[in-house]
């Protein structure tokens, strides 16, 4: 502060955690002006998702000292996102979220950087995600939440001894909210739980049977599924049933209203159908501002150690009193997601296919149709056809070769799984040893030299 | 409004449309607009609160644009509460937003009747003197009170308010009323109506487990000289006795009569909750008294009277498994209770408001019909006065809280905060707020909080070095997230005391920002 003469800075409250000595502090705290310019201009941060939590988190991070921010979002805006995203108005309504979002933070905190990208975050290349310091997630899907978390444990790795490399691990902040309760985390990969070593928080939703729409409906529910999974298909034959359509929403209302009136079922109503169809969770304002300030907090004490941090996962919930409550959960050693992966053990003259063939086998994995990569490179895409056709020529080759004649190293398959009946896509990190390697493969190089 | 109902739907779908309209009713008034209250009322003002007038009384300067959204470079040299007032109004133009350049202390000194105008005030950053001024006046008025604080990784909420009583209390577990351990006569004639031994599969496995555990509980009182299991040993025994009567392996609806057997073995009448609130001195009405307490009175004279110990049926129950002949009849018999509970409460609600001289139609029948359907959840929140909690505190709970590891950081700023204020009163500013005279705030910070810890009672106790330290650190800070968690706390509470729906926290919540182990204390 002294380098501004007297004069308030615009850092005036955040130079007392980032410029003063501390008691209660992370073991790497080193107070003074370079942390704060480092903060500026050294630390890049990933906003995933622009919707209730993501722009919150956007507001929060541009005034905790970063400069450097982007943020990702495959949606636009409607009208029912401005009880909360306070970063769009009637008039932005159908215009990319990422965008808006962006634009508007920098409008208002001068300095401040947000690159948007309107785009899926399946779209993006590995290599994209190892781009930034920090990864903060504003999702209300598990599926994305997932995806992200093994994207950001895939560029973990371990030492020989199955320790994490500081450097290899990516943090993750993640928040998630549902009317009055929510909760913030905290995860760095390899040393705290990551997503997937707790997935049993996230449990699947119930689904009603069948049989109970089809024979023994009891509810305005039943009523609505009826209309919506049974009736749909057998009136519109082959025609998809789209939930932004509201002549379509207009005509599973109706629908179930024909099928509580035959049964004496009261409690239809658009609104209700809407909730049921599309699985609407209540969304507020303050809750997502508790949330993602409790992310953006924790996000600037990973960048700079200014304090301890949460250690791991908070919940709050502010619908009987307030509570909040700070769990420290463990992790799950044999996480195929965050743990040191999957071992496969492997010849030197081990093809590319045979490998992929492997790897449906293997009793950890069961990864049908994998694509592989290595340190980002692909060595082979099942699609689009075009990577196709470029990389089909590798399948034929030795692995080990592919790799560049290690023995030993990491590489990620893309492939799918069948979890309870459905087949969902996913990332595994695999970590590949050549057996008998040690004297031959040596010798191997020599020769081939 | 087709647009306002899709813009406010996700919301609606948590309070209604009758909390929607409470909202859109009320008019906030927020004391000083730094972060922390831009915060509050940025989540107040999305979601359609009525108007808002915000008050402060300082000019904005470069520093207020690196933790305050709501203002921007024009903002500089502007009143601040004007800048973040018309930002707010971008926010939503149906909100009427409103501002007075004034410091809020002055306010309560030239003008305490000033207050009285609004649903709720919000005071924010505001110190300890001003703060038990401001309470004794919106006590007088019978204004809500929200004081909301950030300082550095720390900060509070509490709520002051004389009484707030909650009929839609919307608890997320909550026993359903089924009544199964004491069922009136409708529902038990219509139970021997079923065939529990019906030989077809289809509705032996469809008959809803309602049915199964009022009967089977009728088999056991038989043999058991009319009372319901009660030890460990008889509840298992009628668990079996329950697993005996399938017909199949795969019978759901048996399988949820044996989860839902412990429904049966909950004792009779009310909670000690509700024996709390019909014993409550206000049940003792005149012509003053809210409609909530007439309203309980009617309650009481029900349960010791029609009733039979129990409250009013609620009339609704969960889904559960069974043919949809036997579910809708089953609804309608507990509807046609409730229903009928409700007849003998509105009469006796009528008749008091004549007794106690009031238009007996003062209340209505949607009034009354909410209130039995949650007569077995109503809450009623007390809150002390600030100068209370002040002059005399809880000291047990605070001597609890002092010794309690999990509480230690929490109680230890909460001390702090206060000897903050008090060091704020003597010396001009706060602890650690200048570079230059770090060590020395430090030693005065400690003796302040000696002082303190001594005025409560606490003689003896000491707050660690390494949290003092931290205080002085802080200096006053108010770090923009921490202030957006506080401000979202604080509109969350507004709206819950605004919407009269949901539970308001109770005691001072103290945030933690160090380890996020915040803790509510009742002191
Ligand atoms: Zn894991």
């Amino acid at each position: 502060m002294a380098s501004f003469g007297g004069q308030v800075s615009r850092s005036r409250d955040l130079d007392k955690l980032l410029l003063r000595p501390g008691h209660l502090v992370g073991p790497d705290f080193d107070p003074g002006t370079d942390l704060r310019e480092g903060l500026k201009e050294f630390v890049k941060i990933l906003v995933v998702g622009a919707g209730g939590l993501g722009c919150e988190l956007l507001k929060d991070l541009a005034l905790s000292g970063f400069r450097h921010l982007e943020v990702i979002d495959m949606d636009r805006i409607e009208v029912s996102n401005l009880n909360r995203q306070f970063l769009f108005r009637l008039q932005d309504v159908g215009k990319p979220k990422a965008e808006v979002a962006a634009q508007r933070v920098m409008e208002r905190v001068s300095g401040v950087n947000i690159v948007p990208h309107f785009c899926r975050i399946e779209d993006k290349e590995i290599d994209f995600y190892s781009d930034f310091s920090i990864i903060a997630l504003g999702l209300d899907s598990i599926e994305a939440r997932s995806y992200i978390n093994s994207v950001a444990c895939s560029f973990l790795e371990y030492e020989d001894d199955d320790t994490p490399k500081g450097e290899s691990i990516k943090p993750m902040v993640d928040g998630g909210t549902e009317g009055f309760k929510g909760h913030a985390r905290v995860i760095l990969p390899g040393k705290t739980p990551c997503f997937e070593c707790t997935i049993w928080l996230f449990p699947p939703q119930v689904k009603f049977p069948l049989c109970t729409l089809a024979e023994t409906p009891r509810t305005a529910a039943h009523c609505i599924e009826y209309a919506h999974l049974i009736k749909w298909d057998e009136v519109h034959g082959g025609k998809a049933f789209d939930p932004d359509e509201p002549d379509h929403m207009n005509w599973v209302y109706s629908e179930a209203l024909k099928r509580a009136d035959l049964f004496g079922i009261p409690g239809v109503t658009y609104q209700l159908t809407q909730g049921v169809v599309k699985n609407i969770i209540p969304a507020i304002a303050s809750t997502n501002a508790i949330i993602s300030a409790a992310c953006a907090l924790e996000t600037l004490k990973i960048a700079s150690d200014c304090s301890k941090t949460l250690s791991n996962y908070l919940t709050y919930n502010g619908a009987e009193g307030l509570h909040t409550k700070v769990t420290e959960f463990v992790r799950d050693k044999d996480c195929l997601v965050c743990g040191p992966g999957a071992l496969v053990e492997l010849d030197m003259s081990t093809t590319l296919q045979k490998f992929i063939e492997l790897l449906e086998e293997h009793p950890k994995l069961l990864l049908s149709k994998a694509s592989i990569s290595h340190k980002g490179k692909n060595l082979y895409m099942q699609a689009p056809p075009i990577l196709e056709e470029q990389t089909r020529s590798n399948l034929t080759q030795p692995l080990f070769h592919l790799i560049g004649k290690k023995t030993r190293d990491v590489v990620h398959a893309t492939g799918t799984i069948s979890k309870n009946g459905t087949k969902t896509s996913s990332l595994k990190k695999v970590r590949i040893v050549f057996t008998g390697v040690d004297g031959t493969a040596e010798m191997d190089m020599v020769s081939g030299a | 409004m087709a647009e306002h109902k899709i813009k406010y739907d996700r919301q609606l779908r948590i309070w209604g449309e009758l909390g929607q309209v409470a909202l859109e009713k009320a008019s906030i008034c927020l004391l000083n607009c730094g972060p922390t209250g831009s915060e509050t009322l940025k989540n107040l003002v999305l979601g359609g609160i009525g108007s808002i007038t915000v008050i402060d009384g300082s000019k904005v300067d470069e520093g207020d644009l690196g933790n305050n959204f709501m203002l921007d470079e024009s903002s500089i040299g502007h009143p601040k509460a004007k800048c973040v007032c018309s930002f707010l109004q971008e926010l939503n133009d149906s909100v009427n937003a409103k501002f007075i350049e004034e410091y809020p202390e002055k306010l309560l000194e030239s003008n305490p009747s000033f207050f009285a105008q609004f649903s709720l005030v919000i005071a924010t950053q505001l110190m300890e003197n001003s703060v038990v001024k401001l309470d004794r006046i919106c006590r007088e008025a019978n204004i809500m009170l929200i004081i909301a604080r950030s300082y550095g990784l720390t900060g509070l909420v509490r709520i002051s308010v004389k009484e707030h009583a909650v009929i839609e209390t919307k608890p997320d577990h909550f026993l359903d009323d089924l009544r199964l351990n004491n069922p009136w006569p409708e529902l038990k004639s219509f139970a021997d109506t079923i065939d529990l031994n019906t030989p077809d599969p289809v509705a032996h496995k469809h008959i809803p487990y309602v049915i199964i555990l009022v009967r089977i509980a009728e088999e056991w009182e038989k043999s058991h000289g009319g009372t319901l299991p009660s030890t460990r040993d008889e509840k298992k025994e009628f668990k079996e006795l329950i697993k005996s009567k399938m017909a199949a392996i795969d019978e759901d609806n048996y399988k949820e009569a044996i989860e839902a057997s412990f429904k049966l073995f909950a004792p009779r009448g009310i909670s000690s909750n509700l024996q709390k609130i019909i014993s409550d001195n206000r049940v003792e009405l005149d012509s003053t008294s809210s409609d909530f307490w007439v309203m309980v009175a009617a309650l009481k004279e029900f349960i010791s009277n029609e009733g039979g110990g129990e409250p009013p049926l609620e009339g609704s129950i969960p889904d559960m498994t069974s043919s949809t002949e036997h579910y809708v009849n089953l609804q309608m018999i507990y509807q046609a209770k409730a229903e009928a509970d409700y007849q003998i409460i509105e009469s006796k609600v009528r008749n008091i408001l004549k007794t106690i001289g009031r238009d007996t139609q003062s209340i209505s029948k949607a009034a009354i019909k909410s209130f039995c359907r949650n007569a077995r959840k109503l809450t009623v929140c007390r809150y002390r006065s600030i100068q209370e909690e002040f002059t005399a505190p809880n000291s047990s709970e605070l001597q609890k809280y002092l010794t309690d590891e999990d509480y230690s950081l929490a109680v230890g700023f909460y001390i702090l905060l206060r000897a903050a204020d008090r060091f704020a009163a003597n010396y001009n500013s706060f602890p650690g707020q200048f570079d230059g005279e770090m060590d020395e705030d430090i030693s005065r910070l400690k003796t302040t909080a000696v002082s303190l810890l001594n005025d409560l009672g606490c003689n003896g106790t000491t707050l660690t070095e390494d949290l003092i330290n931290e205080m002085c650190r802080f200096g006053a800070a108010e770090i923009h997230a921490v202030a957006a968690f506080i401000g979202g706390i604080a509109s969350q509470e507004v709206i819950k005391l605004i919407t009269k729906q949901f539970i308001p926290m109770s005691g001072t919540f103290i945030f933690n920002g160090i380890d996020h182990k915040s803790q509510l204390l009742s002191l």
